[in-house]
């Protein structure tokens, strides 16, 4: 025993005198890699507000996929597009119309006239002009660029035949006059055009510059010209971006900050939440679960409605058992979003939605939803078994068969189709099956119509109710249930080209009752995300439309 | 030698080919399409897209395309990043996961091996039970409760201290990779522990070490050349694969700490379905994986003379 003690002693001190080497070891191996890894580095600020340097230190979710505004598609991406990049008119700290790079401009019947500021400058110092819009806009439609979101320019004279590919590009309805006039040529009188070019993909692109690029616009910071407060000088893949100081934008309302440093990129909310918590960051949203955390450091908790809606859209092709209105009024009628909000996500920043229209869509004067109030919606289990033994009788069958309820695979939506698969099980005796699937696939199921619901969701393209108000048409390839009603294609038409302000917004309110009506949907619930900012930046927005989060307006306190 | 080196990585050229054609008939087998997006596009613009990656193409065009450009080194355009080529993506973030996954390696060698021959010294003592108990919390906790974890404890640490000693997330310095590294590296370094450790206890037992006792070797000399030299050997056949594993396996943390590596691409490639990028991930971390255990086995035959002379 005395010796089995012994050799362990003296191999302990052995094993100690190694440990020291290893530490050595290693400590020189860290540095080794210390140094290779100082070129792929990422921009260290120190802190989330630097007065000195007046700079910003911010995290971004996603890694943008590419930084071409025509071709931007997705919410990163129309964050740092809309720091760097300005359109013909955009929207101030008020969600208002102002103007952007357009000085003034009319909208007719048959099109639009642009003039373009004499002060407004690409980051290499050259003037915008029309011609750069000119140049964007065709070749979004041009089939050859395959632009996601070509059908946003459709409604310019030609587009939707130049994007089907009947038509050449150069027939495309919009021209420039001279260097500072734009001319639009209408398909059919838009009267929300001027929203419409507020969006990235109305956004100019200089041909030269583009040219030079090879193909690779919109891959690299140096592969990039910019118009709008900030420009993006490094941008290092995946890891880290840099935004300064335009000092060749035209306006001084905007851009108050030297620098903004987008140091993280992750979309871990946890680890958003301890670099806030660190002081790293400025700004972090908060799920539910962090909210107790946020009270208890005594922070200023704010809340904004991302814009979009999620709701349960309805397969009408023929033979699906949802074509039935009697069966689609039953489900309607066996259900109450509030309950699905409070009790089963606990999300206490989402609405219940009870519209196709959410609640921040502006009507005439004020809130659309103030002035056209959404038929009254009440859980009625009584009226809902009658609807059901209707189409039961309609349909010529006694057992509904299984429901397939699509949806996607995070745990929020699963979440809802088990509350969806519980609450139509107990109050109406329906089968669902929950069909979950990864993104991709759920929309490919979509598309093929196999499905009888499907949750699905809708976010605002442009700061008009027509951005909800079209998904339904028959000709809109988003309405993947293909509900078809002419009542409801004309009451679009009447939204799209209307010129009457009134008779627009009762259009809607038509739109708004016959959803309702006809089950087209069931609204779930409005989106909204509660957040936190560092109490020294001032003039910073979440908004709902366009870029989720908003520094244009941002500047910092100084005590 | 030579010759075995040679042969094996003929072998392994083959498995590089298989795994290749495995996830290329695979990835066409999932369910879902990748040219699909939120908005809906007309057929004009889905035939441009289709012709612009090649799916236009029936599978098997498709198939010896791409074992053509394979074997040039081109894995294409991603779909996603329509502007990046999958090789520039490999090139600009391998290095950051390779950089993590070494130190990782590095931190689970050291500790695997110093804690592993500890716990064998004191066996069935305190230092022996306590160091267990922590192994099999290591290999039971997944790394994002780890990585969470310690994340929060860095949070609590600065906070504690008043500035920001360790860097909660990001990358860049030594300091940003210590953490990081530290839990991506403390799986291995559990399971390393306990090879270790049970190999020591082998040897320990032996004949050869019950000789050099009786001949009066001093005890640190037969810890050393007799002890230690042979028990590491399996802890080094194990390493070469834990390299790869490793620095492939990094995708939480490498979320977690806003680290921009490779792993991320990896994943988010299939969520996303991007055919290119899934290839040129699987393929090139399939590769380095192959390459990782030939290396090993060659290198194994100068550690032991025994694997040398079977060859």
């Amino acid at each position: 025993m005395d010796k089995r003690s012994n050799y362990a002693g003296s191999a302990a001190k052995q094993l100690g005198v190694y440990a020291v080497y290893l530490a050595v070891a290693m400590a020189l191996i860290v540095y080794i890699l210390a140094f290779f890894a100082g070129t792929s580095g990422a921009l260290i600020n120190g802190g989330a507000i630097n007065e000195e340097r007046n700079s910003i230190t911010i995290a971004l979710a996603e890694e943008p996929p590419q930084l071409d505004s025509t071709r931007a598609t997705d919410a990163s991406s129309f964050i740092v597009i809309a720091h760097t990049m300005e359109g013909l008119i955009s929207y101030d700290d008020n969600d208002q119309l102002t103007p952007g790079v357009a000085e003034r401009w009319e909208i007719r019947d048959n099109g639009a006239t642009f003039w373009i500021r004499e002060e407004a400058r690409w980051s290499d110092g050259l003037p915008v002009t029309a011609h750069d819009f000119e140049y964007a806009w065709k070749r979004v439609v041009d089939p050859a660029t395959a632009g996601e979101y070509a059908f946003i320019l459709y409604p310019i004279k030609n587009a939707e035949a130049v994007n089907r590919g009947d038509l050449p590009k150069e027939a495309l309805g919009v021209r420039a006059v001279s260097d500072l006039v734009l001319q639009v040529d209408f398909e059919r009188p838009t009267p929300y055009f001027d929203k419409l070019v507020a969006f990235n993909t109305y956004y100019p692109v200089r041909e030269d510059f583009f040219v030079s690029t090879n193909g690779r616009y919109g891959a690299d910071a140096d592969m990039l010209l910019f118009n709008g407060p900030y420009v993006l000088t490094e941008w290092i893949h995946g890891a880290s971006m840099l935004w300064e100081k335009n000092p060749y934008y035209w306006n001084d309302e905007k851009g108050f900050l030297d620098e903004i440093v987008i140091a993280y990129i992750t979309n871990d909310v946890n680890a958003n939440l301890n670099l806030f918590k660190d002081g790293q960051i400025v700004q972090t949203s908060l799920t539910a679960p962090m909210l107790p955390t946020a009270m208890e450091q005594r922070w200023q908790i704010d809340r904004f409605m991302d814009g979009s809606l999620f709701f349960l859209e309805f397969n009408h092709r023929e033979g699906r058992v949802t074509e039935n209105l009697n069966f689609r009024k039953a489900l309607l009628l066996a259900q109450d979003p509030s309950e699905l909000v409070y009790k089963v996500l606990k999300e206490a920043s989402y609405l219940p939605a009870e519209s196709l229209f959410p609640v921040w869509i502006q009507g005439l004067q004020g809130a659309f939803r103030k002035e056209y109030p959404v038929p009254e919606h009440r859980m009625d289990l009584e009226r809902a078994r009658e609807h059901l033994e209707r189409a039961k009788l309609e349909l010529g069958i006694n057992d509904f068969p299984p429901i397939v309820l699509l949806t996607g695979d995070s745990s929020l939506s699963l979440l809802a189709a088990e509350y969806y698969q519980e609450l139509f099980k107990k109050n109406l005796g329906l089968e669902l099956r929950i069909d979950a699937q990864i993104f991709k696939q759920r929309l490919a199921k979509m598309t093929s119509g196999d499905f009888d619901i499907v949750m699905a969701g809708w976010g605002p393209d442009y700061f008009d109710a027509l951005t909800f108000g079209d998904l339904f048409s028959s000709w809109n390839l988003n309405n993947r249930g293909r509900y078809q009603s002419e009542q409801m294609d004309d009451l679009i038409r009447i939204a799209q080209s209307e010129l009457d302000p009134k008779k627009r917004m009762d259009a809607f309110s038509s739109i708004q009752d016959l959803i309702y009506e006809d089950v087209v949907i069931v609204p779930m619930y409005e989106r909204g995300i509660s957040f936190v900012v560092d109490p020294r930046l001032k003039g910073f927005k979440r908004r709902s439309v366009g870029p989720q989060v908003d520094y244009n307006y941002a500047y910092i306190e100084r005590l | 030698m030579f010759l075995y080196t040679l042969k094996r990585l003929f072998q392994g050229l083959v498995t590089v080919w298989f795994i290749a054609t495995a996830t290329f008939f695979a990835m066409h087998n999932v369910p879902g399409d990748p040219l699909l997006n939120d908005r809906a596009v007309s057929e004009a613009i889905r035939a441009n897209l289709e012709s612009k990656y090649g799916l236009d193409q029936p599978l098997s065009t498709q198939y010896f395309i791409y074992l053509r450009n394979l074997s040039t080194g081109d894995f294409g355009i991603s779909f996603t990043q329509e502007n990046r080529e999958v090789n520039d993506i490999i090139r600009e973030h391998f290095p950051v996961s390779a950089i993590l996954g070494i130190l990782a390696v590095v931190f689970a060698a050291t500790g695997g091996i110093l804690f592993g021959a500890l716990t064998a010294i004191y066996r069935n003592r305190l230092p022996d039970f306590i160091i267990m108990i922590l192994v099999i919390l290591g290999i039971s906790v997944p790394s994002f409760v780890i990585a969470a974890m310690s994340q929060l404890a860095l949070v609590s640490l600065n906070d504690l201290v008043g500035t920001t000693i360790l860097p909660v997330a990001g990358w860049g310095t030594i300091l940003h990779m210590l953490t990081p590294a530290l839990v991506l590296g403390l799986g291995t370094m559990a399971y390393l522990t306990r090879l270790m450790r049970s190999s020591m206890l082998e040897v320990v037992g032996s004949d050869y070490i019950r000789t050099a006792r009786s001949k009066g070797v001093p005890a640190p000399r037969i810890f050393t050349k007799h002890q230690i030299r042979n028990a590491i050997l399996p802890v080094v056949t194990v390493l070469g694969p834990s390299i790869a594993s490793i620095t492939t396996g990094g995708f939480v943390v490498e979320l977690v700490f806003a680290i921009p590596g490779l792993g991320r691409y990896f994943v988010q490639a299939v969520q996303q379905l991007d055919y290119t990028v899934i290839m040129g991930t699987t393929v090139f971390y399939g590769a380095f994986l192959v390459f990782m255990v030939i290396l090993v086995d060659v290198l194994y035959g100068f550690i032991d003379p025994r694997v040398r002379l079977e060859k």
